[in-house]
């Protein structure tokens, strides 16, 4: 086994053993399956308004009324809830002096880095697994276009990613794990406004640049069903580049 | 084994060690004495690669701490102030993920663990949470944490706080049976353990090293007069005089109850032989005489406190003393 290896397993063991996971992810399904409840039940009622004012059974499209809105209410719900998840991965280890247990031992900063990202990752994956329940019950009484919800789903695993990056970045930061919580809160609060201020400029080479910034317009373009290598080389880009940050900052404590 | 060559660590202004050199050979157990705050956790900090020196080399079987801080941390087995366990896991998991973390192969691993948690007596908790365990078990997971790999060189910060008498003596007999195969180096402030246990000390007091050998030399060298002690079993008023009276008593002063003395002779003499023919001949009754060694209590004292007021005269004695010992 390879430390990475060791590493994650041993936060995938942590992570089950403490209460995070089932609470983060309980809140997580919670309210994917009420928005999900809330959103077919406004596309149900349209359909009885349609089949009122048509005098004849209605067509409508679940991909817009259910899951693109199901998609983009997603994002305020991971900003608030993936910081919690990874907020004690360093932070911890700081206060309970692991850290230097971990930085003494054997292995290379990236091992730790990459580790407990990946680690942290899978469960936010196996999270988003058990939301394909939803469109999957759906299909039993309805007809709809599988592509835009894969994806959908495409576009949440790499906003989780990323929002989880930002979350392992704060975490290593602090010692402390409200602290770290709040600090990628905020870094994700601050970027989403951003495309706020790229609006303002409109449609201008900063206005672009500045939105491009941005996770919002990335996102969308997913949610609504286009593939764009720009947008793919947003997420994975941006990740990347928290991760090195992260490793600077974990590499830095060495040095105070 | 462990060559560390005039390092210093500076925090912005504050100098936590200052120039510290010493060296520790192939299987000997280097104890690290000093006031708290005295720059022995740096120093252990340093060598575990886990800080770099501001200036100086440390090296490690053989491999620089700055240069080769993979190869210096497969050598080491090291057990920080806290020990460094994670409350989440049982001590099997616990102990297997930092098996891990060495390279330990799977089929070596088992042996391993097995072989610590028999040395540490760690069976009975072997799967219970150590988020659960009391602080004497946790400590002693992590020094089982330390042994694991069966690295050549043990660093230890001070791997007694915390354990009952019975478990410290059984620690200390475990570092004595390492001492041969292993290099250790362990800090604490608990003189009877430097004693019972290392070949060598090092005592550091404001990051400076103010002494370095081994536990009796070091109280022979500080030592400026031989002191005797003795009781009486009646004493007249004039004893006192007598005593000083005798050729080569420095100073005679009177203990508890009037009827102990403790003697001064000038350095080198025994006078037991003398006192014991004046109490005889007065025949003052002669209950107890022995000559009273400086215990490494004292020489810690007096080199740290003399530290305090001028290090020059500190560094003069000792080496004058040195200079004596090299001579004889």
């Amino acid at each position: 086994m390879t430390p990475i290896q060791a590493v994650i397993t041993k936060e995938l063991r942590v992570y089950f053993v403490s209460p995070i996971v089932y609470v983060v992810g309980a809140v997580f399904l919670l309210i994917f399956g009420l928005l999900s409840y809330l959103y077919v039940g406004f596309a149900g009622a349209q359909a009885i308004q349609l089949m009122q004012m048509q005098g004849g059974p209605a067509q409508i499209n679940l991909n817009d009324l259910v899951f693109r809105n199901l998609f983009a209410s997603m994002r305020i719900v991971l900003l608030i809830i993936l910081p919690i998840l990874t907020m004690r991965l360093f932070a911890e280890e700081r206060k309970l002096r692991t850290f230097e247990f971990l930085l003494t031992s054997p292995l290379r900063v990236h091992d730790i880095v990459v580790g407990k990202y990946v680690s942290v990752f899978l469960i936010y994956l196996g999270l988003v697994g058990l939301t394909v329940l939803v469109p999957s019950v759906l299909m039993l009484f309805s007809d709809f276009d599988w592509n835009p919800i894969w994806t959908g789903y495409l576009g949440m695993v790499l906003l989780g990613a990323l929002f989880l990056s930002v979350g392992v970045f704060a975490s290593a930061v602090t010692e402390n794990q409200i602290v770290a919580a709040f600090i990628s809160f905020g870094m994700l609060l601050t970027v989403w406004l951003i495309a706020g201020l790229g609006g303002l400029f409109g449609d201008t080479t900063a206005g672009r640049v500045i939105s491009y910034v941005s996770y919002m317009e990335h996102y969308d373009r997913l949610v609504r069903g286009l593939i764009d290598t720009s947008d793919l080389v947003y997420f994975v880009s941006g990740l990347i580049l928290m991760l090195f940050l992260t490793h600077r900052v974990v590499e830095s404590t060495r040095w105070k | 084994m462990i060559d560390v060559h005039n390092i210093t660590k500076r925090y912005g202004h504050h100098t936590a060690i200052d120039r510290v050199s010493f060296s520790v050979a192939k299987g000997e157990v280097l104890a690290f004495l000093g006031p708290n705050g005295a720059g022995k956790t740096t120093t252990m900090r340093i060598l575990t690669c886990f800080m770099p020196a501001t200036e100086g080399t440390a090296r490690v079987a053989g491999f620089d701490c700055t240069d080769q801080p993979l190869e210096v941390k497969r050598q080491i087995g090291y057990l920080p102030e806290t020990p460094p366990v994670y409350q989440e896991l049982t001590v099997t998991e616990y102990l297997t993920f930092v098996g891990q973390l060495r390279g330990l192969s799977a089929a070596k691993l088992t042996s391993a663990l097995d072989q610590s948690i028999g040395r540490l007596e760690l069976g009975t908790v072997r799967h219970r949470l150590i988020g659960n365990l009391s602080r004497g078990y946790r400590q002693r997971v992590g020094l089982a944490q330390a042994l694991l790999h069966d690295p050549p060189v043990l660093i230890l910060d001070e791997p007694t706080v915390g354990l009952d008498p019975k478990q410290i003596i059984e620690i200390r007999e475990l570092i004595k049976s390492l001492a041969g195969s292993h290099s250790v180096i362990l800090s604490t402030h608990i003189l009877p353990e430097a004693t019972a246990v290392c070949q060598r000390v090092v005592i550091i007091n404001n990051g400076r090293i103010v002494a370095e050998d081994t536990p009796e030399q070091l109280s022979a060298r500080l030592r400026q007069s031989e002191k005797v002690s003795l009781t009486l079993k009646s004493c007249p008023a004039d004893c006192e005089a007598k005593l000083q009276a005798i050729p080569g008593v420095l100073h005679v002063f009177p203990g508890q109850g009037g009827s102990t003395f403790l003697i001064e002779c000038e350095l080198g003499r025994d006078l037991r032989d003398e006192l014991a023919r004046v109490v005889v001949t007065n025949q003052w009754g002669l209950l107890e005489l022995r000559t009273v060694s400086m215990t490494l209590e004292d020489v810690f004292l007096q080199l740290t406190r003399h530290e305090d007021h001028s290090t020059e005269t500190t560094e003069a004695t000792v080496s004058l003393a040195a200079a004596e010992q090299t001579g004889t």
